[in-house]
């Protein structure tokens, strides 16, 4: 089943935007099929039902139903490879 | 689509405000009154920053990327700061923690995508240590829009003051 990935951030503009093409590509390079959303945070109850995964780089203030990442290390370089890798596991679940 | 802009006027360097919330206010009032921003960007960027920080950790010194909703936008632009003494920005994605930021890009935003390859190319600085140095310590602020242009791969149109 294709999974669907939420890439959030607080204005939908800036950091979800390299967020999202770092997801995409890297769910190329490693065949996996998903469908990648770039919303705000706010946006998120809609698709609470439907998502698998959340990656963001704002603080999540409450608990969904899916697993939530943190994506600072795309925007910063720093621990790029560990957060990769805990999106790809998350993926297979 | 337009470009983003920047020149000299949007770099503010040897900043002595002491709280980020002091720093916010600076380079945003001074987008408003060059009439890239409109005056509510103000209070909007403060709100946002409480709300969402914005400072990131890097492995030279620390930034923050302060930014808000495209309705206070009036011209895509990018407005540099330079701290004279460190001031702490919460951290992105963290609750509490905090980091002492010696740079400070205020990006004024429109449309979401358009901005992707300048937003790649401005993390590529953050990754780079040497060049976040060179310009917290420059004084030369024309080198450093040029630096930057260049770094962003901005168009020179209208922005290069001679």
């Amino acid at each position: 089943m294709k999974k669907r990935v939420l890439v959030a951030c607080g204005t939908g503009i800036a950091t979800s935007t390299v967020v999202n093409e770092a997801v995409e590509s890297m769910c190329e390079d490693n065949n996996v099929e998903a469908e990648v959303i770039q919303c705000k945070i706010s946006d998120i109850p809609a698709y609470e039902d439907s998502a698998h995964l959340l990656i963001t780089t704002t603080v999540t203030k409450k608990d969904y139903p899916f697993p939530v990442i943190n994506a600072r290390s795309f925007l910063t370089g720093i621990g790029t490879e560990e957060t990769k890798a805990e999106i790809l596991e998350a993926l297979k679940q | 689509m337009s470009d983003l802009y920047l020149d000299e006027t949007l770099i503010l360097d040897d900043l002595d405000d002491t709280t980020n919330e002091s720093v916010l206010r600076t380079l945003a009032t001074n987008l408003y009154k060059r009439k890239f921003v409109k005056e509510s960007y103000i209070q909007a960027i403060i709100d946002r920053e409480e709300q969402y920080a914005t400072g990131l950790p890097t492995k030279g010194t620390s930034v923050a990327i302060p930014h808000t909703d495209k309705e206070h936008v009036i011209q895509k632009s990018l407005s540099i700061g330079i701290l004279k003494e460190p001031v702490d920005f919460g951290i992105m994605g963290e609750e509490k923690e905090t980091t002492s930021v010696d740079i400070v890009f205020m990006l004024a935003m429109d449309d979401e995508h358009s901005q992707l390859a300048m937003l790649q190319r401005l993390m590529k600085i953050f990754q780079d240590e040497e060049q976040l140095l060179f310009l917290k310590n420059t004084k030369d602020k024309k080198k450093m829009v040029s630096v930057l242009k260049d770094a962003l791969a901005l168009s020179y149109q209208g922005g290069e003051t001679t």
